[in-house]
C-alpha cells in the first residue's frame, strides 16, 4: 500500500457560545464517515441516557462529563480528518468568555479560523472577541458557517445580512479570505452535502472550502531563524545546536549570527530527523554545526538576515487571562523563543473595545481584555514584530508563583488596520 | 499590513508530526529537571522512543525510561522490551504493579483480575520515589474523548491529579514546564498523531514492534465482545469455548484486558491496509477497562492514569 503523502491543515472553531461549533464539527466528521462505528454509538447511547435526541452531534467533541452535562464546550477537543490529499487538525474551541484562555489555544497553532455564527442572533461580543483574537494571532483566512438556517426558513436576506456583518467585521481586522456558507448543522445542510433549502446559494459546503484553502501554506516571515533548544555533544568533541526552524529555509554555508551576543559564523552541516540534508525549511527539528567554537547555548537564537532586535524593552499586544487585572508593576516571567525571563509591566497602554473594535486609552486589563502594554525583561530577548514572525514575536507570560500561564503575547502593535490609525 | 506569501508546503504530514514530537521531547528535557518516558512495549512508546533517541543522537538518552508492570504481560512484549533497552542503551526502571500488592499499598485484584487501575498507584509511586517532574507518554488524542482534551503538557497536581476543567492555557509551541515541588507534568509527543500515523510512520522509518502486532494464530475466548488470549492470567470460564483463531494485537496492554483482533495482516503492508479501512477505533476494538462506563478514562486520567 502507497504511503500517502499529505498536507496539514490546522483549523480552530471560533465563535459566540451556543451558535454551534461543535455540532458542526460533529456534522463534519460524522458525515465523512471520519467516526469509528463504536464512536458513533456512544454518542448516540450518551444521547439517550441524557434525552437530548438520538445523536446529539457536539458530544463528538464534548467528551468530558461536566460538558456533557452543561452543554457547552469547557474546553479544546481535538479531532483529526483526512482526505486522500489533507490532514486535518480540527480543534473545537468553546465560545462562553469565561474560557478564552482556551479559545486562544486552540487557535494559536491554526492556520483557518472556522467561524460559526447563529443566522438569527448576528455578531455578538464574543462573537468579536473570537475574531479579533484569531485575526492577532495571526490566521488570515476564515470560513464561516452561517449556522441554524432552519430556524430562519432558509431565508436569503437572513443570511446576506449575517454576510455582510462578518465582511464588515473581517475587513475592520485585517482578514483577507473569508469564505461564507449557510448551513444547517443539525440537519446537515450546505456542511458536507450541499443543502436543497439553498438553492439560491452556489458557494461550496463548509467541506469543499476546507479541502480547498491553501492557509496552511501562507508565511509571510522573512530570514531564517534558530531558537537553540539544546546543545548536543558530537563525537570528537565538537557541538551541534538542535532546535526547530521557522521563517525561510535555513541551509548549509548560510551565514549566521548568533544572537543576543551578535557573532558572524557559518552553518557548516545540518541535520533533520532522518540525517544529514542540505536545507530544512521552518517546521524541522534540526540540529546545526557552525564554522566558528562559540559559546552558544539554550535560549541563545541563530538567525539569517534580516536580523532580529535584541531588547530589554517590549511593546507587545497581550491577551491577558489572569483573575486579577493586569496592571503596571505586575512581575510575570515571561517565555519567548526557548528563553525565560523575569518581566515587569512598566505601563499598561490601551485595550481593545471589542465591541467597536476600537483601541482605547487603558491603564488595566480586567480578564480576557486585549491590550497594548510595555514590558520590561531582566535578560534581553531576541525579538521579532509577530505580524512579520509568529515564532520570534509570540511570548507567554506566567504568574511567578503558580507556574500558571496568563497571557499571550504578540511583539507589536495589534495591528489591526481598522484601529492603529486611531492608536 | 504584512504583505503575505504563499509559499508551496514542503513538510508532508509525517515530517511534520515527526519534528514536533522531537521538538517537544527536547524541549522538556531542557525545562525539566528529571524527566522519564513511560514505556509499555507497546507501538506507541515504540515510537516514541525511536523519536527519543533521534531527539539525542550522537549521545544517550538523557533520561531513564519507565515500565509500569502489572505483572500480567504477553511475553513478547516483555522480550521486546528488553531487547530495546539494549539496542538503544536505555535505562530501565519498573514499577512493580506485584510490589505495590505485596506491600499492601493496593487490593490484590485476584489472580485473574485486571490490574489495570492498579497501574497509577505504581505509576505515581515511582513518580515520587524517583522525584520525576516530567513523564513522557505515548497517548494520542485520537484515542477517546477525554484524551482529546489533554494539552500536550498536561500539568498534575501533588496528588498526580488531571484536572480537566483547569488546563493550563497552551500557546503556540510555548510549551511551559514550571511545576512547584511534588507538582509533575505529562507531556505527549505523539499528540496529534493518529492509529493511521503512527503506523505510516512506522512503516517508513522500519520502528521495530512486538511481534503479536502481526497476525499469528493464538488460543483465545471471547469475553466482553473481545478475544482474550488464553494464558496464566485468564482461563476459560463456565461456558467460555477456547479456539484457535488467527489474530493480530491493535493496542497493547495488561494481558487481562486487551483483547485481540481477528486478523490476517502479517505485513506492514497488509497492517496499513487494515487500519486505513478500519470501522472499530483502537480502544473501541481491543480494551475492556473503557466500556465500564461513558467516562472511564476521563475518571482513570483524573487519578494520574497515564
Ligand atoms: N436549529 C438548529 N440548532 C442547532 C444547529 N446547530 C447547532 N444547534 C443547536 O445549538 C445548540 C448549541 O450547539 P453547540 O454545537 O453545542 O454550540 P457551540 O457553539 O459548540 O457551543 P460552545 O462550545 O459551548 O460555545 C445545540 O442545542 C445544538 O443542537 C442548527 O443548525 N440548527
Ligand atoms: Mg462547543
Amino acid at each position: 500500500m502507497d504511503l500517502l503523502t499529505r498536507d496539514l491543515l490546522r483549523v480552530a472553531t471560533i465563535g459566540s457560545v451556543d451558535d454551534g461549533k461543535s455540532t458542526v464539527i460533529g456534522r463534519l466528521l460524522v458525515d465523512t464517515r471520519q467516526l469509528f462505528d463504536d464512536q458513533l454509538e456512544a454518542v448516540a447511547h450518551a444521547s439517550a441516557r441524557r434525552g437530548v435526541g438520538d445523536l446529539d452531534l457536539s458530544f463528538v467533541t464534548d467528551g468530558l462529563r461536566a460538558e456533557r452535562e452543561q452543554g457547552i464546550t469547557i474546553d479544546v477537543a481535538y479531532r483529526y480528518a483526512a482526505t486522500p490529499t489533507r490532514k486535518f487538525i480540527i480543534a473545537d474551541c468553546p465560545g462562553h468568555v469565561q474560557y478564552t484562555r482556551n479559545m486562544a489555544t486552540g487557535a494559536s497553532t491554526a492556520d483557518l479560523a472556522l467561524m460559526v455564527l447563529d443566522v438569527a442572533r448576528g455578531l455578538k461580543e464574543q462573537t468579536r472577541r473570537h475574531l479579533c483574537i484569531a485575526a492577532l494571532l495571526g490566521v488570515r483566512a476564515i470560513v464561516v458557517a452561517i449556522n441554524k438556517m432552519d430556524t430562519v426558513r432558509w431565508s436569503e436576506s437572513a443570511y446576506s445580512a449575517a454576510v455582510d456583518e462578518v465582511a464588515t467585521a473581517a475587513r475592520e481586522l485585517g482578514i483577507a479570505d473569508v469564505t461564507c456558507v449557510p448551513t444547517s448543522a443539525l440537519l446537515g445542510d450546505n456542511v458536507v452535502a450541499a443543502s436543497l433549502h439553498t438553492p439560491w446559494y452556489v458557494g461550496p459546503t463548509i467541506l469543499d472550502a476546507l479541502e480547498r484553502s491553501d492557509a496552511g501554506a501562507w508565511d509571510s516571515a522573512e530570514g531564517a531563524r534558530l531558537p537553540i533548544q539544546w546543545v548536543l555533544r558530537q563525537p570528537g568533541g565538537g557541538r551541534s545546536y538542535a532546535g526547530m526552524v521557522s521563517g525561510e529555509p535555513l541551509a548549509v554555508g548560510d551565514r549566521v549570527t548568533l544572537l543576543p551576543a551578535g557573532i558572524s559564523t557559518t552553518v557548516t552541516a545540518l541535520r533533520g530527523p532522518s540525517g544529514p540534508r542540505d536545507a530544512a525549511p521552518a517546521g524541522v527539528a534540526v540540529d546545526v554545526e557552525l564554522a566558528d567554537d562559540l559559546d552558544a547555548s539554550r535560549g541563545d537564537l541563530l538567525a539569517r538576515e534580516p536580523l532580529p532586535t535584541v531588547t530589554r524593552e517590549l511593546r507587545a499586544t497581550v491577551c491577558w487571562f489572569g483573575d486579577e487585572p493586569l496592571r503596571a508593576g505586575a512581575r510575570l516571567r515571561v517565555k519567548h523563543t526557548t528563553r525565560s525571563t523575569p518581566a515587569i509591566v512598566e505601563a499598561v497602554e490601551s485595550r481593545v473595545d471589542v465591541e467597536r473594535l476600537e483601541i482605547e486609552p487603558a491603564d488595566a486589563l480586567a480578564t480576557n481584555d486585549i491590550g497594548v502594554v510595555r514590558l520590561r525583561t531582566a535578560d534581553p530577548l531576541v525579538v521579532d514584530d509577530y505580524a512579520q514572525h509568529r515564532v520570534t514575536g509570540g511570548f507567554i507570560l506566567i504568574d511567578p508563583v503558580s507556574n500558571v500561564t496568563r497571557a499571550a503575547g504578540m511583539v507589536g502593535d495589534p495591528g489591526l488596520p481598522g484601529t492603529s490609525a486611531r492608536a | 499590513m504584512t504583505t503575505i506569501e504563499r509559499r508551496p508546503t514542503t513538510l508532508d504530514h509525517l515530517e511534520a508530526l515527526e519534528s514536533h514530537a522531537i521538538y517537544i521531547l527536547r524541549e522538556v528535557v531542557a525545562e525539566c529537571e528529571r524527566p522519564v518516558l513511560l514505556f509499555s512495549g507497546g507501538k506507541d512508546s515504540a515510537v516514541l522512543l525511536h523519536l527519543a533517541v533521534k531527539a539525542f543522537a550522537p549521545g544517550g538518552l538523557p533520561f531513564p525510561v519507565l515500565h509500569v508492570d502489572t505483572g500480567q504481560n504477553f511475553p513478547e512484549v516483555l522480550a521486546f522490551r528488553d531487547e530495546t533497552v539494549d539496542r538503544t542503551g536505555a535505562r530501565l526502571l519498573v514499577a512493580s504493579v506485584q510490589d505495590a500488592i505485596d506491600r499492601g499499598l493496593v487490593a490484590d485484584p485476584g489472580p485473574t483480575g485486571s490490574r489495570n487501575r492498579l497501574q497509577t498507584t505504581s505509576l505515581l509511586g515511582a513518580i515520587q520515589e524517583h522525584g520525576f517532574d516530567a513523564a513522557f507518554g505515548g497517548a494520542r488524542r485520537d484515542e477517546d474523548k477525554a484524551r482529546a482534551k489533554e494539552r500536550i503538557l498536561s500539568f498534575r497536581d501533588a496528588f498526580g491529579q488531571w484536572d480537566p476543567r483547569a488546563q493550563r492555557p497552551e500557546l503556540w509551541q510555548l510549551y511551559q514546564g514550571r511545576v512547584n515541588h511534588g507538582e509533575h507534568l505529562r507531556a505527549f509527543p505523539l499528540s496529534d498523531w493518529t492509529e493511521l500515523d503512527v503506523w505510516q510512520y512506522i512503516a517508513r522509518d522500519r520502528v521495530a514492534l512486538p511481534s503479536i502486532y502481526f497476525a499469528h494464530h493464538r488460543d483465545v475466548l471471547r469475553r466482553d465482545g473481545m478475544w482474550l488470549a488464553v494464558n496464566e492470567f485468564v482461563e476459560p470460564r463456565a461456558g467460555e469455548a477456547v479456539e484457535r483463531r488467527l489474530v493480530r494485537y491493535r493496542t497493547v496492554g495488561d494481558a487481562t484486558c486487551t483483547g485481540a483482533v481477528e486478523s490476517s495482516a502479517a505485513t506492514l503492508d497488509e497492517v496499513l491496509a487494515e487500519v486505513a479501512t478500519a470501522t472499530v477505533s483502537e480502544r473501541g476494538a481491543t480494551r475492556a477497562d473503557d466500556r465500564f462506563s461513558e467516562t472511564s478514562m476521563e475518571d482513570r486520567k483524573r487519578e494520574g492514569y497515564f
